[in-house]
C-alpha cells in the first residue's frame, strides 16, 4: 500500500505543499491542488466503495462529476458530515476525513458482497417483485436491506456553516471554461458584452490546458500553451466575472440558470470561519453558451467494473494533471483514437503500456504509428471478454471480434496488467440543454446525441454540440460565435489547428462475450449495478420506454444520474428491440446536474429566518406577560397566558370564566381589515355577501358570509359602514390575502363598471377587544367622552372617537356571546391604549385571553370558525345558518350553487352540537361520528370539528358535521375511539344564552 | 422561470406573478336563468390544454392587477400578454 505512483512533476499541484489527510482511517500525504481521488491514487488505492445491489468493491473510475463509483463520505460522526461526495471532485486539504459508503462492516471485508454470489437470484426488479410480498415479510426485509445498503449517513447535527443565494444578470452566460468556452468569453467580453464563465473545476481550460503533445498544435504551439495565453489574457478582462468550482445545477426555460459555486470545501476546516460555504447563483442572461464538453464512454464487457478499471481519458488526466500514475502495467480497451492519445502521454512519463486491444480492424492513424514505434502491443480487431482480480484488475481476457462484431472467434489471450483504461468514445455533455427543453438529434456516423433545436437564446459549442476533436472545435466556434453573437469577426478567424487524430470509430453498445450473457456481469450503470443482462430482462418483460426501463432497473437512478452508461443502455434497447436510436426516447436529464446540498438550496432562509413571522404593536406585552403563542398563517397569536405553573387546560379554563363573570381582554389586530371606499361599495357587499348591505345605515355593523361560486363557504368578518361611501370589512386572520386577491379579481374582471376601491388596512390599524359584564364599566374610564348607553351605542353598532389625542374606532360587536367592545386604534398607538385598558381593568379583574378561550367561548355560543367547523364543502344551509342567505337577492357570489342538486340534498353534512353522555369526557376535534358500530364496514357519518369543556356549563361540549345531522336533533350517536366508544347527543350548535340577553346587558 | 411582460410594469420575474386559470370565461350575468348543466359548465369546466392556452395573470407582488397571456403550455412561450377586457391578438 506504500507504493508511490507520483511520476512526474506536474504544475498543476503543488509539491512543496504537502498534505495529510485520512482515508479509511489511515493517514495519507498528497499534494495541494490533489483531488482525493488523485492523491489516493497516487498512494496506489483503487478501491474506494462497493457497489449498491452486489456490494461488489469498486475503485475510481473518472476524474471528475460523472464518477459513479468513487463517492465517499466526508468527517463521519462530525457536524460537517456528508455523504455522496464525489472523491473525483473534492480537493484534499490538511486534515480531511474521508470514509467509503455502502459496506459493512468495511470496504474490505463486506457482508452484503454474497449479494454478488446471489446475484443470480438477483435480476432486474428483484427489489420490486420480491419484497414487496408478503406485505407482512417488509419489516424482515427493511432491516437486512437498511443495514447492508443505503448510500451515507446524513448529519444529525444542524449544520454549522452559512450558505448564500446571489442573483446575477448578464448579457452572456457561458457554462464551462475549457478550450471553446475560453474562445467564446473572450469574444463576447471583448465585443463589450457583459460576461459571466463559470467552471466545475478549480482550473480554467478544461482538458486541453493539460494537452501537451506533438499531436496537437494551434498556431504553431502545443494546444496547452496555446491555450494558457488565451486564459491569462481573459483574466484581464474587466467585464468577464468568472468563477470557478461552480457547476450550473440547472436551466431553466428564459435563460434562468441555478448554479452553486463553493467557495470553502476545499480549505481546512479551521479557515472556513466566516466564510460563507457555498453560494446558489441565481442567472437570468440574455443569451447562454453551453460549452460543457463531452463525457468519455466506458464500454459494456463482462466484469467491466473491476477497481483499475478506468476511463481513459481520466487515466490521461491523472498523469498530465497531477503527475500520478494510475497503474505501472498498462492495457487500453478502445474502439477510437483516444486510448491512443492517453497511451502516448503515458509512455512520455515513462509509464509502461502492455498493449492497446483496439475494436477497429483498420486503423488509419498516425497515433498508432507513434504507438507501435514504442513497441506497444495494438491487437486490431479485438475486444476484452473478461477481467480478472477482485480487489484490483490483474489480467484481462482477449478475443478477436467477428467481421460483424456480433461475436467473439478464435481463441483467448490473457494478458497481465495492474490498470486497464477503456475509451467508447464520446458523449456530448447535452444535459444542461436537454434540461432548458431543446430537442436532440442522433448523429449515426458517429452514434451521439447532439443539439438540434433550441428553445430560447442559446447555443451549444465546442464538444457537447458534437465538435469531438480540436480541429472541428477550432474551425467551427468562432463561426458559432460570430452569428450568435451578431459580430464580425473573432480573434480566431484564422486559427492554424493541427491534431493528428482521426475520427473513425467502431461503436458497438454491448461488446460480444464467449459465455452467454445470462452468465455474464456486464455493468451498464456502476452505481446501482444494473446490467445489459438487466436491460435486456426488462424489454423480455415487455417494457419497451427508455423511462420504464430506467425505473425497472434503476439504470441511471444513482446520484451520477447514469452520466456514463445511460448511452448504452438506449444502444442496448435499440439493438433488441430492432429500432432506430432515439425512438424509444431519450432519458429525460433532470436537474440537478450535479447534487445540491440543502444549505445551498435554502441559503440564508434557515432558523428564524426560515418564513417571515408577523407580529402585533402588543407583541412585546404578551412576551412579558408570559403568553404562549401560537401560528396563525405567517402570525404569531397569543394562545393562552398561564399563571403560577398552569397548564394550557387549567388557563383557559380560568380565562374563559373571567370573561364570562367580569371582563376579558383580546389582542384581535392580526383580523383582515380591507378598506372599501367608492358609489359603489354598497352593491358590491351586496353581490360578495350572502345578505343584504343596501339597508345599512352609516354607523351600523353587520356580520357577513361569503361563498365562493360554488357555493362553500369561503369567509366571514363583521363590516362596518364608516359613511355613505365608505366600509371597513374584518375578514379571517388566515384568509386576509386571498380574500383580498378575490375581491380585487371580481372588480377587475367581472365587474369594471363598479366604482368600488379596496386597500388593505390590516396592519395599520390595531384592534383590542373587551368583553364581559364588566366591560361597559372598564370602556367608560377608558373613553370617558363616548356615551355608551345603549340608545347611542347599541350593539352592532359603532363611534368614532378619541382617547386622549388618538384617534379610535369603537364597535360594539360580539365575537364571545358576552357585551363587548372592539376598539380599532392606529397600530403605533395601540399598545398604550391596550396597558390603559389593563391598567383601568384591574379593579375588574381584566383578564387577558388567548385564542384558545376565545375559541372557547365562541363554540358555547355557536359561532362558527371559517376553515375550522368549514372545510370547503359546507354550505351556509349545511352550517343552519339559512338566516343569513338572503331570498331577495338576485345574485351574489354562489347563490346559484346553493341550489345545485348537490347542495340541495338533505343527507350533506351538517353542523349540529353534541352533548357528551358524561360530562367530563371531552372529545378529540377530528374524531370520527357514526351511528351504528355493528355494521360492517362500519358508516362514516362525519366528525367533530371543535371541542372543549366549557367551565360557564360546566359540560364537555362540541361541534361536529353530521350527515344529515340536521334532522337528527336529540338522537344518540357514538364517537369511537381506539380503546372506547363515547356516546354523544346531537344539541343544537348553540350552547349559551340563546336569548342573547348577555349581548345587550 | 418565466419573464412576464405586465402591461402596467414592464417586465418582471415570474415569482411576482400568480396564474388565475383559463381566460375569457365570463360569469354568467343571470345564474338564476341556467340549468344545472350550463352552471356546471362554467364553474367546472376548463379545458387545460398542451399548446395554446389564453390564461389569466395577476400581477399579485407588483401593481395587483390582472391581465391575460397566451401561452403554448408545451414549451412555455408567451404568445402573448393583453389587459383584461382587450380581444386576444392572436389565435
Ligand atoms: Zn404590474
Amino acid at each position: 500500500m506504500s507504493k508511490n505512483l507520483r511520476v512526474k512533476t506536474s504544475k498543476f499541484v503543488d509539491e512543496t505543499y504537502r498534505v495529510s489527510f485520512k482515508f479509511n482511517g489511515s493517514r495519507y500525504y498528497g499534494y495541494k491542488g490533489d483531488t482525493l481521488a488523485s492523491a489516493l491514487l497516487a498512494n496506489d488505492i483503487h478501491l474506494v466503495g462497493r457497489s449498491f445491489k452486489y456490494h461488489r468493491p469498486r475503485g475510481i473510475m473518472t476524474s471528475g462529476s460523472e464518477e459513479p463509483n468513487a463517492i465517499v463520505q466526508l468527517h463521519n460522526n462530525s457536524d460537517r458530515t456528508e455523504p455522496n461526495v464525489r472523491a473525483t471532485e473534492i480537493e484534499i486539504y490538511e486534515g480531511l476525513e474521508a470514509s467509503s459508503q455502502n459496506c459493512w462492516p468495511s470496504v474490505n471485508f463486506d457482508i452484503g458482497g454474497i449479494n454478488n454470489l446471489l446475484s443470480p437470484l438477483l435480476p432486474a426488479g428483484f427489489y420490486y417483485k420480491t419484497f414487496m410480498w408478503p406485505a407482512s415479510f417488509w419489516e424482515k426485509y427493511e432491516y437486512f436491506i437498511r443495514k447492508s445498503a443505503g448510500l451515507g449517513k446524513s448529519p444529525t447535527t444542524p449544520d454549522p456553516d452559512v450558505y448564500e443565494h446571489e442573483y446575477i444578470h448578464c448579457d452572456v452566460l457561458i457554462v464551462g471554461a475549457g478550450i471553446s468556452g475560453i474562445m467564446a468569453a473572450k469574444t463576447a467580453a471583448k465585443n463589450g458584452l457583459k460576461t459571466l464563465l463559470v467552471d466545475e473545476k478549480p482550473n480554467l481550460g478544461g482538458s486541453t490546458i493539460y494537452q501537451n503533445s506533438e499531436h496537437f498544435k494551434i498556431n504553431n504551439q502545443n494546444s496547452g500553451s496555446w491555450l494558457e495565453k488565451e486564459i491569462n489574457e481573459i483574466k484581464k478582462i474587466d467585464n468577464l466575472d468568472i468563477r470557478i468550482r461552480t457547476s450550473v445545477a440547472a436551466f431553466h426555460g428564459y435563460n434562468f440558470l441555478l448554479a452553486r459555486e463553493n467557495l470553502t470545501d476545499h480549505l481546512p476546516i479551521e479557515q472556513r470561519k466566516n466564510k460563507t460555504r457555498q453560494k446558489l447563483l441565481k442567472i437570468r442572461a440574455k443569451k447562454v453558451i453551453t460549452a460543457t464538453g463531452s463525457l468519455e464512454r466506458p464500454l459494456i464487457f463482462d466484469n467491466n467494473d473491476r477497481p483499475g478499471i478506468l476511463l481513459s481519458s481520466a487515466i490521461k488526466r491523472y498523469a498530465d494533471l497531477f503527475g500520478v500514475a494510475c497503474g505501472e502495467k498498462n492495457i487500453f480497451l478502445t474502439n477510437n483514437d483516444s486510448a491512443y492519445e492517453t497511451a502516448i502521454s503515458l509512455i512520455q512519463k515513462g509509464i509502461k503500456v502492455e498493449a492497446i486491444v483496439d475494436n477497429r480492424e483498420e486503423i488509419e492513424s498516425k497515433l498508432l504509428y507513434e504507438i507501435e514505434k514504442n513497441n506497444v502491443k495494438v491487437f486490431k480487431g479485438f475486444t476484452i471478454v473478461n477481467t480478472n482480480g477482485y480487489k484490483k484488475i490483474n489480467k484481462v481476457s482477449l478475443m478477436k471480434l467477428s467481421k460483424d462484431g456480433q461475436k467473439v472467434i478464435g481463441s483467448k489471450i490473457n494478458l497481465s496488467c495492474d490498470c486497464l483504461g477503456v475509451s467508447g468514445g464520446w458523449t456530448p455533455a447535452v444535459h444542461l440543454f436537454t434540461q432548458s427543453g431543446g430537442k436532440l438529434k442522433f448523429r449515426e456516423e458517429d452514434q451521439v446525441f447532439i443539439p438540434k433545436k433550441y428553445s430560447s437564446e442559446q447555443i451549444s459549442i465546442g464538444a457537447c454540440n458534437g465538435d469531438l476533436i480540436l480541429e472541428d472545435i477550432i474551425k467551427n466556434t468562432p463561426k458559432y460565435l460570430k452569428e450568435f453573437l451578431n459580430i464580425k469577426k473573432t480573434d480566431y478567424d484564422n486559427v492554424e489547428v493541427f491534431s493528428s487524430e482521426n475520427k473513425s470509430k467502431r461503436n458497438i453498445w454491448l461488446l460480444p462475450s464467449d459465455k452467454i450473457l445470462g452468465k455474464t456481469k456486464s455493468f451498464v450503470d456502476y452505481q446501482n449495478d444494473a446490467t445489459a443482462k438487466d436491460i435486456k430482462l426488462a424489454l423480455r418483460e415487455g417494457f419497451r420506454s427508455i423511462e420504464h426501463v430506467k425505473r425497472y432497473t434503476t439504470t441511471g437512478m444513482g446520484t451520477d444520474q447514469g452520466k456514463l452508461g445511460n448511452m448504452h443502455a438506449l444502444g442496448i434497447i435499440s439493438e433488441t428491440a430492432g429500432t432506430k436510436m432515439g425512438e424509444h426516447g431519450t432519458t429525460t436529464f433532470r436537474p440537478p446536474y450535479t447534487p445540491l446540498t440543502f444549505g445551498t438550496i435554502v441559503g440564508r432562509n434557515v432558523g428564524e429566518y426560515f418564513d417571515i413571522f408577523r407580529k402585533t404593536p402588543m407583541h412585546e406585552w404578551h412576551l412579558k406577560n408570559k403568553a404562549e403563542f401560537e401560528n396563525v398563517g405567517q402570525w404569531k397569536r397569543a394562545w393562552y397566558y398561564p399563571k403560577n405553573n398552569e397548564n394550557m387546560f387549567e388557563a383557559v379554563q380560568r380565562e374563559s370564566k373571567a370573561a364570562r363573570e367580569s371582563a376579558g381582554i383580546l389582542d384581535a389586530s392580526t383580523l383582515g381589515k380591507i378598506d372599501i371606499q367608492g358609489t359603489d361599495a354598497s352593491e358590491f357587499l351586496n353581490r360578495v355577501y350572502t345578505n343584504a348591505w343596501s339597508k345599512l345605515a352609516v354607523g351600523k355593523c353587520r356580520y357577513g358570509l361569503m361563498l365562493n361560486e360554488d357555493g362553500m363557504v369561503y369567509d366571514d368578518g363583521v363590516t362596518t359602514r364608516l359613511g355613505e361611501n365608505h366600509y371597513i370589512m374584518t375578514t379571517t386572520t388566515g384568509g386576509a390575502a386571498n380574500v383580498l386577491g378575490k375581491l380585487e379579481d371580481y372588480l377587475q374582471t367581472e365587474w369594471p363598471e363598479l366604482d368600488v376601491y379596496l386597500t388593505s388596512v390590516t396592519d395599520h390599524f390595531a384592534t383590542i377587544s373587551v368583553c364581559g359584564p364588566n366591560s361597559k364599566k372598564i370602556i367608560s374610564n377608558v373613553i370617558p367622552d363616548l356615551d355608551l348607553s345603549d340608545e347611542n351605542f347599541p350593539h352592532m353598532s359603532f363611534k368614532n372617537t378619541k382617547i386622549g389625542k388618538i384617534n379610535c374606532r369603537v364597535m360594539r360587536i360580539s365575537f364571545t356571546g358576552e357585551h363587548s367592545y372592539e376598539i380599532n386604534v392606529q397600530a403605533n398607538y395601540a399598545n398604550s391604549v391596550w396597558e390603559k385598558c389593563m391598567e383601568i381593568g384591574k379593579d375588574f379583574n381584566i383578564t387577558p385571553y388567548g385564542t384558545e378561550t376565545m375559541h372557547l367561548l365562541r363554540a358555547e355560543k355557536g359561532f362558527i370558525i371559517v376553515g375550522q367547523d368549514t372545510d370547503a364543502t359546507m354550505t351556509p344551509i349545511d352550517l343552519q345558518m339559512d338566516w343569513i342567505v338572503s331570498k331577495k337577492k338576485y345574485d351574489f357570489i354562489g347563490k346559484r350553487s346553493l341550489y345545485r342538486s348537490d347542495t340541495i340534498k338533505d343527507d350533506r353534512k351538517q353542523l349540529v352540537g353534541l352533548l357528551t353522555d358524561n360530562p367530563n369526557e371531552i372529545l378529540e376535534e377530528g374524531a370520527q361520528i357514526v351511528a351504528d358500530v355493528n355494521k360492517s364496514p362500519i358508516e362514516m357519518l362525519g366528525h367533530v370539528t371543535s371541542s372543549y369543556y366549557s367551565p360557564n356549563l360546566k359540560k364537555s361540549i362540541a361541534l361536529g358535521v353530521v350527515r344529515g345531522g340536521k334532522n337528527m336533533m336529540g338522537k344518540k350517536l357514538i364517537i369511537p375511539m381506539e380503546n372506547k366508544t363515547i356516546n354523544v347527543t346531537v344539541a343544537d350548535p348553540v350552547f349559551l344564552d340563546k336569548e342573547n340577553k348577555r349581548l345587550n346587558a | 422561470m418565466f419573464i412576464i411582460n405586465c402591461p402596467f410594469c414592464g417586465e418582471r420575474e415570474q415569482s411576482e406573478f400568480k396564474a388565475g386559470g383559463e381566460a375569457h370565461i365570463e360569469r354568467p350575468k343571470q345564474p338564476t336563468e341556467l340549468s344545472d348543466d350550463e352552471w356546471a359548465e362554467y364553474l367546472f369546466m376548463r379545458k387545460n390544454i398542451k399548446g395554446i392556452q389564453f390564461e389569466r395573470w395577476n400581477h399579485i407582488h407588483g401593481c395587483r392587477k390582472w391581465f391575460n397571456m397566451v401561452r403554448d403550455t408545451s414549451n412555455d412561450e408567451i404568445k402573448a400578454i393583453y389587459k383584461m377586457g382587450e380581444k386576444p391578438p392572436v389565435k
